[in-house]
Parts: C-alpha cells; sequence; structure tokens
C-alpha cells in the first residue's frame, strides 16, 4: 500500500511496498508530535513495527530494503507488582509494555522512530522516556511527560547505528523509574546491515535481547523482603537501599530465572546469535559460559570496528552491548554477568540451549573423573 | 539377641507393619510422634553418580529390606525443637526467625547431626539423620526415581539437554517459606510433609562409582563431604549448606529449603544396626 502523499510526490519506491505501510490515517496523525507539517519526515513511508515481549525481538531486515521510513511504535506503561526470585519476593515494577527490559525496537539508520507513549488511567505516576539513540529535549524526556490517563507520541531520527538504552527519566524521580525496570533498547542498524571491521557482512540466524536490572527491595527488621501496595509506598524505603549502591537483586529479564528452564534460549550447533545487553543504570560484564563472544561491539556501537575473540565484555551502566557467537558445539550454555557473585548469588543467569552433534575435535573427555593412577 | 524381635518378626510376615507409638516421657522434646517402620521393602535406586567407562549411566536398583526396625519422626523437626536445643548452648542458631511450630529450615548437615547428638544426650536414645535407603524406604511413594535418558555416547550434550529439560519441566512446590506442619500432606506410612517444600538431610555420602565395562567390576570413591538431601529431587549438598537457594547459575534446580526428620533406633541393637547402616 503506498501513502496517497508519497503517490502524489512520486516518492515511493521499492520499501512502500512493505505489507505494513499504513493508509493515509496514520500520516494525519502524525500532527499530533507537535513537529512542524512540513518536516521532512512526514514525506516517508510509514511502518508499524511490532514489538515483542524480550529476550525476542521484532521480526526485520538485516539489510534496510529501500530508503528510509517512519517506523511506527506504540507502548503502554504498565505499573505492576511482580515476583522477581523463586522465594517469591514481590516487587512494584514500572515497566514498558509489561516486561523489563521493555521490548526492544529495531530500525535502521536514518529511519525516523515514532513513538506513541501511553500512560494509563490505572497507573499512579507520571511516565515520560529518554532515548539515548535520540538528539535532544534530554533525549526526549522533556517532550514525553505524561500523566496517568495521558499519551504522547516523540518521532526521532535514527541516525547513529548501534544498540542504545531507552529508560524513563521523570526529574527528580530518575534512579527509582530506572531500577524499577523502566528501560529498554533501540538498535539502529546500518542500512547495509552489520560489518566486520573490513567491511565483510556480519549476518546472524537469532537475536535474543537482556536487559539487566539491579534491584533494591526494603527488607524488615526480620531480614523478610517488605512488599507494598503501590510504588508510592514502596519510594522512600526503596531509596534508602538504592543510597547504598548494593542491589539485593541483579537479573535478566526481571526477575531471577527469567532466561532459564522453560524459559531458557533456544539455539542449534552452526547458527549464529546476535546478544543485545542492555544496562541502565548498572555496569556488567556478560560471558558466555563454554562460549565467547566472536564479534563483539562492546559499547554497542556499529559504526565502530567489532573486537574478536571476545572472553568477557564489558556493559557500561547507562548502555547497551551487541555480541554475536557461532554456536559450534551442543549443551547448556550460562550467559552470566561474570562478577559471579552477582551471577549464582543474586540471580543474573541465563541459560542458552544449543541442540546438535558433539565437535570431539573441539573437545573429549579422555578419561571420566576417577582415582589418582600413577 | 534377634530372638527379641519376634513379635516384630510376626508382624512382618502380614507384609509390613508401622506402629505409632505413644509420646515418649522422658523429655518433652522427644515428644515427637514416631512411626515404627519394621518389614517394608522397597527398590532402591542406588545414590550418586556411577560411570560405564567414561560414559555416565543410571545407578543400578537393589532391594533394600532393612532387618532391624527402627522408628522415624512423623514430621520434622519444628523451629520450637530446634530452638530448644539453640536454648541449651548446643545447636547453633538458626539464621532467620519464624514460628516455633513450622519446620525448621536453613538447617546444615552439620546443625542436623549437632541436634540428633543432642537429642539423644537429652533422651537417652540414639537419635540420628536417616540414611539415603532408610529415607526412600519409608518415603514411599514420596520418593522420586532420579533415572535418566543415557544418550548417546558420541554426544555427552543429548544428556545435558534432556536433563535439562527434564529438571525444568518437573513440577517442584512454588511456595518457598516453610508451612505448617501436615500441609504437604500424609503418606502411605503415615509420615507428614515428604517431598514438600523442606527437603531432609540423609547420612548418605556422595559416591562416584565407575563400572569396568570388560569385567563389571565397580570402582567406588567416596566425598563425605557433600550428603545427600532428600525431597522432591535427591539433591548433593556440601554439608555446612545451610540455604540451598543460591540463583540457577550451575544447571540444575538447588532444594528450596533444607530440614531434618530423625530416625531413632531401638534399644539394645544400637552396634548392629550401626553396621548395616554405614553402608
Ligand atoms: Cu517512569
Amino acid at each position: 500500500m503506498i501513502t496517497r502523499r508519497n503517490a502524489l510526490l512520486g516518492a515511493a519506491s521499492a520499501a512502500t511496498a512493505a505489507l505494513m505501510v499504513s493508509g493515509p490515517a496514520r500520516a494525519a496523525g502524525s500532527a499530533t508530535s507537535g513537529l512542524a507539517a512540513a518536516s521532512p519526515a512526514g514525506d516517508l513511508p510509514r511502518i508499524k513495527g511490532e514489538l515483542v515481549t524480550p529476550p525476542h525481538v521484532m521480526a526485520h531486515d538485516q539489510v534496510a530494503k529501500g530508503g528510509p521510513r517512519i517506523v511506527e511504535f506504540k507502548m503502554v506503561v504498565e505499573e505492576k507488582k511482580v515476583v522477581v526470585d523463586d522465594q517469591g519476593t514481590e516487587f512494584q515494577a514500572m515497566t514498558y509494555n509489561g516486561s523489563m527490559p521493555g521490548p526492544t525496537m529495531v530500525v535502521h539508520e536514518g529511519d525516523y522512530l515514532e513513538l506513541t507513549l501511553v500512560n494509563p488511567e490505572t497507573n499512579t505516576m507520571p511516565h515520560n522516556i529518554d532515548f539515548h539513540a535520540s538528539t535532544g529535549a534530554l533525549g526526549g524526556g522533556a517532550l514525553t511527560l505524561i500523566n496517568p490517563g495521558e499519551q504522547t507520541v516523540l518521532r526521532f531520527k535514527a541516525f547513529r547505528p548501534g544498540v542504545f538504552i531507552y529508560h524513563c527519566a521523570p526529574t527528580g524521580m530518575v534512579p527509582w523509574h530506572v531500577v524499577s525496570g523502566m528501560s529498554g533498547t533501540v538498535m539502529v542498524l546500518p542500512r547495509d546491515g552489520l560489518k566486520d571491521g573490513e567491511g565483510k557482512p556480519l549476518h546472524y540466524d537469532r537475536v535474543y535481547t537482556i536487559g539487566e536490572f539491579d534491584l533494591y527491595i526494603p527488607k524488615d527488621a526480620d531480614g523478610n523482603y517488605m512488599t507494598y501496595d503501590s510504588p508510592g509506598e514502596s519510594y522512600s524505603d526503596t531509596l534508602d537501599v538504592m543510597r547504598g549502591l548494593i542491589p539485593t537483586h541483579v537479573v535478566f529479564n526481571g526477575k531471577v530465572g527469567a532466561l532459564t528452564g522453560e524459559s531458557a534460549m533456544p539455539a542449534k550447533v552452526g547458527e549464529t546469535v546476535l546478544f543485545i545487553h542492555s544496562c541502565a543504570n548498572r555496569d556488567s560484564r556478560p560471558h558466555l559460559i563454554g562460549g565467547h563472544g566472536d564479534w563483539v561491539w562492546e559499547t554497542g556501537k556499529f559504526a565502530n570496528a567489532p573486537q574478536k575473540d571476545q572472553e568477557t565484555w564489558f556493559v557500561r551502566g547507562g548502555s547497551a552491548a551487541a555480541a554475536i557467537y557461532t554456536f559450534r558445539q551442543p549443551g547448556i550454555y550460562a550467559y552470566v554477568n561474570h562478577n559471579l557473585i552477582e551471577a549464582a548469588e543474586l540471580g543474573a543467569t541465563g541459560h542458552v540451549k544449543v541442540e546438535g552433534d558433539w565437535n570431539d575435535d573441539l573437545m573429549t573427555q579422555v578419561s571420566a573423573p576417577g582415582p589418582i593412577v600413577g | 539377641m534377634r530372638f527379641l524381635y519376634a513379635p516384630a518378626a510376626i508382624l512382618a510376615l502380614a507384609g509390613f507393619a508401622i506402629v505409632a507409638l505413644p509420646p515418649v516421657a522422658a523429655a518433652q522434646i522427644s515428644d515427637v510422634p514416631q512411626q515404627r517402620i519394621d518389614g517394608l521393602s522397597t527398590d532402591y535406586r542406588e545414590a550418586g553418580e556411577f560411570l560405564s567407562g567414561n560414559m555416565p549411566v543410571n545407578a543400578p536398583v537393589v532391594t533394600f529390606s532393612p532387618e532391624v526396625p527402627f522408628f522415624v519422626m512423623r514430621r520434622q523437626v519444628t523451629r520450637g525443637e530446634y530452638g530448644a536445643c539453640v536454648s541449651a548452648g548446643a545447636c547453633r542458631a538458626l539464621d532467620t526467625a519464624g514460628e516455633p511450630d513450622l519446620p525448621a529450615t536453613g538447617i546444615s548437615f552439620e546443625d542436623a547431626n549437632t541436634y540428633a547428638a543432642w537429642l539423644s544426650r537429652r533422651t537417652g536414645e540414639v537419635w540420628r539423620l536417616p540414611s539415603d535407603r532408610e529415607w526412600r524406604l519409608f518415603a514411599g511413594t514420596r520418593a522420586v526415581d532420579d533415572a535418566f535418558q543415557e544418550g548417546s555416547p558420541d554426544n555427552p550434550a543429548e544428556r545435558w539437554l534432556s536433563r535439562y529439560d527434564e529438571e525444568a519441566r518437573r513440577r517442584e512446590p512454588e511456595e518457598a517459606r516453610a508451612q505448617p506442619v501436615g500441609t504437604f500432606g500424609e503418606n502411605e506410612h503415615g509420615l507428614l510433609d515428604l517431598s514438600g517444600n523442606v527437603w531432609e538431610w540423609t547420612s548418605t555420602c556422595y559416591a562416584r562409582s565407575r563400572i569396568d565395562p570388560a569385567t563389571g567390576q565397580i570402582a567406588r570413591h567416596d566425598n563425605c563431604g557433600v550428603r545427600i538431601a532428600e525431597g522432591a529431587h535427591r539433591a548433593y549438598l556440601t554439608s555446612f549448606i545451610r540455604d540451598p537457594k543460591s540463583g540457577a547459575c550451575s544447571v540444575g534446580r538447588p532444594p528450596t529449603n533444607l530440614g531434618m526428620r530423625l530416625v531413632r533406633e531401638e534399644k539394645g541393637f544400637l552396634s548392629g544396626v550401626r553396621s548395616f547402616f554405614g553402608l
């Protein structure tokens, strides 16, 4: 489908043949963004990005087909009580679209990302969004603060390729909203796809998006975690714990075990997997136990050459990293924050379940554990 | 002295017999109701790890029928009971507070042994942890077989993956906090809360046995720094661990809580019983 405007201007390209290009009604909707109607973005074809819950990532082309577009997304802020560990510890979470992290939005370099952010009446807090991929207005935070019962639309030009954090940033309460769950990732792919340092294309067969969260849950005098009925009621106690800078939980995707057991990430021998790792607040050092990072963009920005053959990489708090790995051996791989105390005691562990044939050349058990001989 | 057991032997002829005993009058602390385990028999899958050559295989199944009866607590030791040992200066205090009627949790293997020794001194009886065989005997249908799919020798990952899936599917208690006595019901032998959310220490050591595929001979290596805790699955834990809940880093799910249920030997048969269960 082709928008009327594009047809009139003769700007329709192959890209506008995409299935999800919306009709003229959407073009009228863009006027609510507050940007000038003559904005160059207004002339571009529009598609709707269909967001999915992490660790999954929306369907996307690794190499852009055609020219820049406006990619429309909608996210609803959801304040809710969640359970964050297997001891039933309850946590007053604030989330984008109900998940920690919020969904990963994928666009291509030169596209415009247009987000409709909704804060339903049932919520209790004002929220907004700061896109690290965007330029100006505190990443959009200054233009998007909405109270319960309001919505807003923000559009920005995604001209820097890479994986970038987005997070909530309401004045005076930024860290609390962030450590309550309000962060996610935008991936801006180069139009011609990912490349190694020599310009050779890099492809992936699967992509998983992992958001690491440091949680600060108050305890009572007996050492039991406290439960609250609303985010507001948990605020002052939580702030006390936050100021100690020692998290009670460090988790991937919102809770201990969110990426293990039946929720482990599947893959196959020979498949190449892209791991996106976001840390909205605190540093981490992902490591794939039994594997590597074949190609790692440690700071997450694709205009820089990826590093090769990494054992562990560093994710700065307030950034996202990307790593590509081709699985060569079947089995269970642990994807951990290699501060192993945080991985094993505080929760920062995921598992990749890899099926396929064992490669004896890469590894062989010459002799199983047995008595000491000689 | 075996003739003293004639009554038990007669009861055993009728299949098996479990006799509830009146509370022990000597000391209040041992008022915990007990069942007499006599004449029971079970198909027991050996504990520990078995290798055939380099390849992990399922442990063999043997028939276990103790020659000597013993008594077992109908329920797990409670916080209040353990607290009495703490007050007496014999046991180490628990790390968390809680209602005295709840099962004692946060118990290490060493804590359990210390408590059993104190209780034995207090009552003049011989209290101890059950062996893994004894536990599986009285747990009956509450004991869970841990046989696994052996997989192919060419691809160890098949076994890892199938075990992982099996563990992921396993239904285990969702409630982590210790529950009031009786919450998890009674088994066919009248024992409460077996395989609920509190695992029970046994005296059995972790062992690795290597079967020579050519001769069938078994070489066994024990590690008594690791003991078996029984419950919804058989768990191998370092003896000083009190809280098994620590993330999911290693593959394999830990028990929810650690507690204990003791057995009592019948007076006068101490030496025979000891040698038998020392297996
Ligand atoms: Cu917010």
